[in-house]
């Protein structure tokens, strides 16, 4: 008799014991099936059960979601979890006191790879996570870690190859523009930073009251908009052997950009302005182009908050005369290296970090995420306030992102030294000039950052 | 008998016992001095030594004797901070005072509502200095701010407020100005308050005009109590950090970057504690020559002297 004439006979001529197996089967299905949903039929997910580890996150709307899945996380995996967070720049310097001290209070903690990550590689602050990747036993089979874009854990990888965080949220820096304006005066989105130029021309009116272009002018926050302008030719700041390029006639074109953008078709008192400044300003349909981190969206499309809603299109950072690169930064989250739970903590940042979780959180509009799958996902764009220009600007951005701050120590200082100098040519000083001074004065505290 | 027969006559201490008096009520005064010596003098004793080395957060610690001092002496930013701190406190002491003494005298007379309208005049005052900040950050928006639509209501063009270097320190004492003038009011009102009431009779008598009254009767008493307030307001003007740092940071550029910005960003930005240090002894010399200064100056000006 064939396996479906015996299945057959089964069904035919129901025994007690097949009832009660078949109701058995019936109660447990939800659990399995939920279960291998997830795809943690094979993974032990309670084995740190019992154990509390703390977290110490950004405040931002990824930390709200990552703290909304905390009871999920323990109800899965029996560990507690104790989180807080912390503004950024007070989250920055806590990170630096506590890891210095040699015993944070903290497993977990949440990195600004755009500022910290070279700090936490000196200071040893962080575990590598390539072994936890390696260890079938502590590693779900689905957390499928190649998923990951490769850019993503480019920029979270040590120069060394250590692997210190997951990089769970990646911002690229575009071009948010107005479509209306541009309609009305007959301009299409620049190919090129040439074309850039010429449409913040034709866009400005100051007599209406509306801007060219917007982008920060206050030092520090500044730097990130001179750095786009360079990654246009093919250069970053500081380069692969460390060397200052500061003052090379290719920093020194881009800080022309820089003055000239902001001198001749932003509104007046950029100098002052940060991101919150230009933001309002764009999303008050004062301006016409914006260049900002695309993690700056969200606002443009809540009717609240924005007179422009629906009307914001997203541009790609164009091309400048030898490279088109979108800068890059992000956050990874990383397990303290004297954490004595570090497997549990392990279980933390795969459960945060899983696809389901990457996926909310762009569904959330509440940044991109470092996995690709979450924006292949079709699923994303349902429901969501934005448009599929936004996805489609996320994706190209994400192929040819490249970082947008040098990958030292004094990350701070250099934004610093530098912003302020970019600032001062806003006031008529010269350049090229400026650049030099800036960079005599930071080259002293670079060599000494890698010394002892 | 009297009650005072009653009582029995103070005994007189003897030398001796006077000469132990002090190291008896030494115990009282100890968890005092314990007390001063652990928040005190142990953190100026550290700040010290800090000052003196090469202390970076994460870096390696060594003695460099008074190499921080002469970084400091030929470190331009630092140099110009001082200047600007110094700026900034004349005009955040001197309108302050100004407008706060001419707010007392009015607010010292009789008129309908006064009680209501000094508790309004006080109202800035209560407020925290950081969401002063943030309300006035909002008001200077060159193109949302209302300060340049108001300024457009009356036909004038907009003003770059704190997004101008040139603009940056005035714009930052006129929030100063509103937040602390009250306090000025205050204490000079508490001192009107206490001057006797013949010399403004004999002047009346004399035929002296308001001025005259005010110039040379109620100017040179209140001006002990408008003293204390130069004492108050120069100490509080000379650290300053909450409010330049809400609004611009210490920008544009280095612009509104005053001593306790620059402090901030070698402590807690780039984590240099040893040169943070020395700034700190630097900035505690000038604060304690000011005071001492502005001390002497008001013992000369008390009414006994």
């Amino acid at each position: 008799m064939s396996d479906f004439a015996k299945r057959s006979d089964f069904a035919s001529r129901p025994s007690r014991r097949l009832f009660v197996g078949g109701a058995a089967a019936g109660v447990a299905a939800p659990f399995v099936l939920r279960s291998e949903a997830l795809g943690q039929s094979a993974f032990n997910w309670k084995k740190f059960a019992g154990t509390k580890i703390d977290a110490m996150l950004v405040k931002n709307p990824r930390s709200d979601l990552l703290q909304a899945h905390e009871k999920e996380f323990t109800a899965l995996t029996g560990i507690e979890v104790s989180s807080e967070q912390i503004p950024e720049q007070q989250q920055r310097q806590k990170a630096m006191i506590e890891f210095t001290s040699g015993k944070p209070t903290f497993d977990v903690c949440m990195v600004a790879l755009h500022v910290q990550k070279r700090l936490a590689a000196k200071g040893k602050w962080l575990d590598d996570l390539r072994p936890y990747l390696a260890d079938a036993s502590l590693t779900s089979p689905d957390f499928d870690f190649a998923d990951f874009a490769a850019g993503a854990v480019g920029f979270g990888r040590q120069a060394d190859g250590t692997l210190d965080t997951l990089p769970h949220f990646i911002d690229f820096w575009m071009i948010y523009y107005n479509k209306e304006m541009f309609e009305q005066k007959g301009v299409t989105y620049p190919k090129t930073m040439d074309e850039l130029i010429v449409a913040a021309g034709k866009l400005n009116d100051p007599a209406k009251g509306v801007a060219g272009f917007v982008s920060r002018g206050l030092k520090n926050a500044n730097i990130p908009v001179w750095t786009s302008w360079m990654l246009g030719q093919g250069m970053e700041t500081v380069s692969a052997t460390g060397q200052l390029q500061t003052d090379t006639p290719e920093a020194i074109w881009a800080g022309e950009m820089y003055k000239r953008m902001n001198r001749e078709f932003a509104p007046p008192g950029t100098v002052g302005f940060n991101w919150n400044e230009c933001q309002t300003t764009f999303m008050q349909g004062r301006a016409a182009m914006w260049l900002d981190g695309i993690g700056f969206a969200t606002p443009l499309e809540d009717p609240t908050k924005s007179r422009i809603v629906g009307k914001v299109g997203y541009g790609v950072t164009p091309p400048g005369p030898k490279g088109h690169h979108s800068a890059l930064f992000g956050d990874g989250m990383g397990i303290s290296r004297t954490s004595t739970k570090k497997q549990a903590a392990w279980l933390y940042l795969q459960f945060m970090c899983n696809k389901g979780n990457q996926l909310a959180m762009l569904k959330a509009g509440a940044g991109s995420p470092g996995r690709s799958s979450a924006l292949a996902n079709p699923a994303a764009q349902e429901g969501s306030r934005f448009n599929k220009e936004y996805f489609e600007c996320l994706a190209a951005s994400g192929k040819i992102a490249r970082a947008g701050l040098p990958q030292i120590i004094p990350v701070t200082e250099f934004r610093d030294v530098f912003g302020v100098g970019l600032t001062n040519t806003l006031s008529g000083a010269d350049v090229a000039t400026e650049l030099k001074k800036a960079t005599e004065a930071f080259k002293p505290v670079l060599e000494k950052s890698e010394q002892g | 008998m009297t009650t005072l027969d009653l009582v029995e006559p103070v005994r007189a201490s003897t030398p001796v016992e006077q000469k132990l008096a002090p190291r008896r009520y030494f115990l009282f005064a100890l968890p005092a001095l314990v007390l001063i010596a652990g928040v005190i003098i142990l953190p100026w004793l550290f700040t010290l030594v800090m000052s003196v080395m090469e202390f970076k957060v994460g870096g390696a610690v060594e003695f460099i004797g008074f190499q921080n001092f002469i970084k400091l002496a030929t470190d331009a930013r630092f140099i110009e901070s001082i200047g600007r701190t110094f700026w900034f406190t004349a005009l955040a002491v001197f309108f302050p005072i100004l407008l706060g003494t001419w707010a007392a005298v009015i607010f010292h007379r009789e008129f309908p509502w006064r009680g209501v309208l000094r508790t309004v005049f006080i109202m800035p005052m209560m407020a925290t200095p950081v969401a002063v900040a943030l309300v006035w950050t909002m008001m200077f928006h060159p193109q949302l701010g209302v300060l340049n639509y108001l300024l457009s209501l009356i036909g004038l063009p907009p003003f770059a407020w704190v997004y101008d270097p040139n603009t940056v320190i005035f714009t930052l004492m006129l929030v100063e100005v509103w937040h602390w003038t009250p306090l000025v009011m205050l204490i000079v009102l508490g001192g009107m308050a206490a001057l006797p009431t013949d010399p403004y009779d004999s002047a009346t008598i004399d035929g002296a005009t308001n001025w005259q009254m005010f110039r040379f009767i109620t100017l040179p008493l209140i001006l002990p109590y408008i003293m204390v307030a130069v004492v108050i307001r120069t100490i509080d003007a000379l650290k300053v950090f909450d409010t330049i740092f809400v609004i611009t940071q210490g920008g544009p550029g280095t612009a509104s970057e005053t001593l306790n910005i620059f402090l901030y960003l070698q402590a807690f930005q780039f984590f240099n504690l040893g040169y943070a240090s020395a700034v700190v002894v630097v900035f505690f010399v000038i604060i304690v020559a000011l005071s001492l200064l502005l001390l002497s100056l008001r013992q000369k000006l008390k009414w006994n002297t």
